[in-house]
């Protein structure tokens, strides 16, 4: 119950990490048996309309509710304590953030069990997510499960901008911000602005299928092509929002573990600022073999390719904070280090697919595959599991072994350049994606192979940092405040974990690495900037919990509202919105309640603080 | 501008050597990196240039990854604390040029191929033109100037330009010969496409739809055979040629009539909007684009044993298509043998 009220973001941090981890399990369970089915040619393992719904669920499942709800984990986690503050703007709205994305994502997922999982990409192009082509609930279990996923995303960034912005510790100007934090403040922006256009594009295509609109039909004036410049508009900027959080991770971690502080640390943030700003203009280079013309192929070519630059900063940027400093390979570090030539092997390949006249030929194929497996994998699920093992005892108070986290990491890596690499060469020797088979005596036999063994030892290395948790788990939480001694941000200042108001007293920031410019002169700790006094805590509620619930019963109304069901009561209580109406009274009912019964909260006095402090 | 086309130049031999290296890689019928046509071989030029330039990139920075990584090892007993350096300008504007000409160099020679890619031939009076329609799942090919309509085997005259409008009856597709051309979509009506190509050399080429499409995506694939003028101009005038082959058998030909000609159309009869022409069946490469006619090679198949696999179950072969099954329509075993033997000895010159 505890847990299901909470509104303190450390708990709702913990929480994300757990759901996540779950999708993040399903959607790894997804990619093996996609790896199995394609072992060898004419493979009969999975039928053809089960491989295509599990290529599409894999995609949506990694991409919307596993590594995003983990970089939200570890933003709830740190983004208050590295900024001195003592939880996020709107407490309230974050638990929302999160049972949202939640029961988005669980009803996303009830498609396997009730009739049908969505089976046209994780693109969802028109017009095979159509209702003419694609006949079962699947996709709309894609569009509103999304839909209600993507209001929790919507609601995080929003939340994080304006605790960025509002809530930063005395003398923590923008430029003193620590790189993470600034990841997360140009990741929430473009949140902001590229949700909107993934929430408008899904209730398009909810109101084609449920309500016969027209938007992507072409027998009745809508443009199927219009549906892939709304999806990527809001697509390409998504990888940014995926990999952005990954380089502040890696901004955090490397100096750390090299005793340096950040090479070059404002061209960072220019470089972020920058990434993020172009990433809203290349999204056509996903339609380059649509037919835009040569205009538009030769501005998204050019466009496109500058994004290496400020990506380029940032790779020399690290390389050089590690020079000349003492280099130490713990876990964090060492996938940081696993990170960078990985991530640098992810970007080069999408430099050359930026070249259109190339990318006809590598558009579609497993070039592709690898490329954008190199990106999101290869940078940003080895940033989280940086971030991750760097974190961990600040989240849980308990060290991860260092001996496991080694084992995940070089079983993990090997696994994946395995998986991958060869898959370049599958795409160029002519092989397409998204086949749920292939004929033999087309030389893509051992590749083939060789991937789906590469698949099975990255998936030994998730176990193992499985393993790794639940024996942490039952070792006793006696993690330091500062338990890799050379921690630079302020959340290496608190205990770990850290007390339900962070911070007894607000710090005062004096530099760039706060903790680390008080270490250097020779303090211990922060230097207050205030007197100490009660403490404003926000409480528990489970409204949050009620309004997604309300949500997700009313989008199962509405998608199951056309229906014919065997009991005349079932028929009779979805084809006339019962159902629908009943979820949103929930969730409007709770929002009154809101509004009406008016909670200041509590207060933590100054005594208890000093009982705390003694306990 | 001259610096980045020394720069360029300089790129050359590498470019030369990683093209040796690369040409090893998969079947010349099939594989982007053995070219067979002017059009991916522009395509392939770009990519050995960007390939070259990236490998450099990734050599650039796993050496000083692993020089750092090796020299700045914190030793056991190293306990000074390291300067703390904030950046340097020189470095970083350094890096920020450095990637700038490189792109430069590449995006120069991308944009003058994507004008030439834009040049589809559709007003050339030399050209054959092509209408490519795409089908769940099987390839319709048009020639429009001779009025003939074909499925699964697209044949061309070598050396020609092939100009095709590509167009899909249902979903989305993409129209790929990987060794001949990049792909292109194939759109709904009001966003038909146009490009082109030629090969060259006479041969088979494998296409492969590219654009998930449904169950059996995978299996929507077609074969290109370029051939010479004079076979070209003989093949398209025994398609022209006025046609009433059909079963000897009167029965089987009545049977044939009623239960295959209503989505099926031969001889001069229109092409249908929901099936594959059958004229000249028996000479293609393959029966549904993936059994192949080749019964040298150990994964083909005489075409009769092809086609009985494919009349006896087309579910089984291609999950999805919306060909019926047969059996379904009250053909029975015999029929189906003599329909295949009929269609597999139905040959043009």
């Amino acid at each position: 119950m505890d847990w299901i009220t909470t509104v303190d973001h450390k708990k709702i941090a913990i929480l994300y990490l757990w759901a996540g981890g779950l999708f993040f399990g399903i959607g790894g369970l997804e990619a093996i048996l996609i790896r199995i089915q394609l072992i060898k040619p004419m493979n009969t393992f999975l039928d053809a309309q089960t491989f295509n719904e599990l290529i599409t669920m894999h995609g949506t499942t990694m991409i919307f509710l596993g590594v995003m709800p983990v970089i939200f984990a570890l933003m709830n986690a740190v983004i208050p304590l590295q900024i001195g503050a003592r939880d996020v703007a709107f407490p309230f709205l974050n638990s929302l953030g999160f049972w949202t994305f939640l029961f988005g994502g669980l009803l996303l997922n009830l498609s396997w069990v009730m009739g049908g999982a969505p089976d046209a990409g994780w693109t969802a192009y028109t017009p095979l997510s159509g209702k003419g082509y694609s006949a079962s609930h699947g996709v709309d279990f894609y569009t509103i499960g999304l839909q209600i996923a993507g209001l929790g995303t919507l609601i995080g960034g929003i939340n994080f901008l304006a605790t960025i912005i509002t809530m930063r510790a005395p003398g923590m100007s923008f430029m003193r911000m620590p790189m993470f934090a600034w990841a997360t403040f140009i990741t929430s922006a473009i949140i902001l602005f590229a949700f909107p256009a993934v929430t408008v594009g899904l209730v398009l295509l909810t109101f084609d299928r449920i309500l016969d609109a027209n938007f992507f039909d072409v027998d009745g004036g809508g443009n199927p092509v219009l549906w892939q410049h709304i999806f990527w508009i809001f697509g390409h900027p998504e990888v940014y929002i995926l990999i952005l959080p990954a380089f502040g991770i890696i901004s955090e971690v490397i100096p750390t573990f090299s005793r340096k502080r950040l090479f070059g640390y404002s061209s960072m943030v220019f470089a972020t600022i920058l990434i993020a700003f172009l990433g809203f203009m290349v999204w056509a280079h996903h339609m380059f073999t649509t037919g835009l013309g040569p205009v538009a192929n030769a501005l998204f070519s050019v466009s496109t390719m500058l994004i290496a630059v400020p990506t380029g900063i940032k790779i020399f940027n690290w390389l050089f904070t590690m020079w000349g400093g003492q280099v130490r390979f713990t876990t964090p570090n060492l996938f940081a280090a696993g990170f960078i030539p990985t991530f640098t092997m992810g970007g080069v390949t999408g430099v050359m697919l930026a070249s259109a006249p190339a990318d006809f030929q590598f558009h579609d194929t497993y070039f592709v595959v690898a490329h954008f497996h190199y990106v999101i994998v290869g940078g940003l699920v080895l940033g989280l599991f940086a971030g991750l093992h760097y974190w961990w005892p600040k989240m849980f108070g308990r060290m991860l072994s260092e001996t496991l986290g080694k084992w995940t990491f070089w079983t993990f890596i090997i696994g994946f350049h395995l998986t991958f690499f060869v898959q370049h060469f599958l795409g160029l020797m002519g092989m397409q994606r998204r086949v749920f088979t292939y004929l033999p005596n087309q030389q893509f036999d051992t590749l083939n192979l060789v991937s789906t063994v590469g698949a099975f030892l990255m998936g030994v290395g998730m176990i193992i940092f499985l393993i790794n948790v639940f024996l942490t788990s039952r070792r006793p939480a006696d993690a330091p405040e500062d338990p890799w001694e050379d921690g630079r941000t302020l959340e290496w200042t608190i205990p770990s974990p850290p007390p339900e108001y962070n911070f007894k007293q607000t710090p005062l920031v004096r530099g760039l690495d706060a903790f680390w410019k008080e270490k250097m002169a020779g303090h211990k700790a922060m230097t207050p900037a205030e007197p100490i006094g009660p403490i404003h805590m926000p409480s528990a509620t489970i409204l949050p919990f009620l309004m997604s619930v309300g949500i997700f019963i009313a989008g199962l109304g509405f998608m199951f509202s056309r229906d014919e069901f065997s009991s005349s009561i079932m028929s009779f209580l979805f084809n006339n919105y019962i159902v629908t109406a009943l979820g949103l009274l929930i969730t409007f009912g709770s929002m009154l309640m809101r509004s009406l019964f008016d909670d200041h909260g509590w207060h933590i006095e100054p005594e208890e603080l000093e009982e705390g402090e003694q306990r | 501008m001259m610096k980045t086309w020394q720069a360029g130049k300089r790129l050359l031999p590498m470019t030369a050597a990683l093209g040796l290296l690369l040409a090893g890689c998969g079947r010349e019928d099939l594989s982007v990196l053995r070219p067979q046509g002017p059009v991916a071989e522009s395509s392939y030029g770009l990519m050995k240039l960007s390939i070259t330039i990236m490998i450099v990139v990734l050599l650039i920075v796993f050496s000083i990854a692993a020089y750092v990584w090796i020299r700045f090892r914190r030793k056991k007993d190293q306990d000074e604390i390291p300067k703390q350096v904030e950046g340097s300008f020189k470095l970083e504007v350094l890096w920020t040029v450095i990637p700038l000409i490189l792109v430069i160099v590449l995006a120069i020679p991308t944009v003058k191929v994507v004008f030439a890619a834009g040049n589809d031939h559709s007003d050339d009076k030399d050209a054959i033109k092509v209408k490519v329609t795409g089908h769940q799942y099987w390839w319709e090919f048009e020639y429009t100037d001779y009025g003939i309509t074909t499925a699964q085997d697209l044949i061309i005259p070598t050396g020609k330009h092939i100009a095709f409008e590509l167009s899909t009856k249902d979903v989305l597709h993409s129209f790929w010969v990987p060794s001949l051309a990049g792909k292109m979509d194939t759109n709904p009506d009001g966003t038909v496409n146009r490009f082109s190509f030629s090969a060259p050399n006479e041969g088979v080429y494998r296409g492969k739809c590219a654009e998930l499409c449904g169950p059996s995506h995978g299996f929507m694939e077609f074969k290109v055979k370029s051939v010479s003028g004079e076979a070209f101009d003989k093949w398209v005038a025994s398609m022209k040629a006025p046609e009433s082959v059909m079963p000897e058998d009167p029965v089987l030909a009545e049977k044939f009539k009623s239960q295959c000609l209503t989505c099926h159309a031969i001889g001069s009869m229109p092409a249908s909007p929901v099936a594959p022409s059958l004229t000249g069946i028996g000479s293609r490469e393959s029966v549904a684009g993936i059994l192949l006619n080749d019964d040298t090679r150990e994964d083909g198949a005489p075409i009769l044993e092809n086609l009985k696999t494919w009349l006896n179950d087309p579910q089984s072969v291609k999950p999805g298509n919306k060909m019926p099954n047969p059996k379904d329509m009250g053909l029975s075993d015999e029929e189906i043998d003599g329909i295949a033997e009929y269609l597999a000895g139905y040959t043009l010159e």
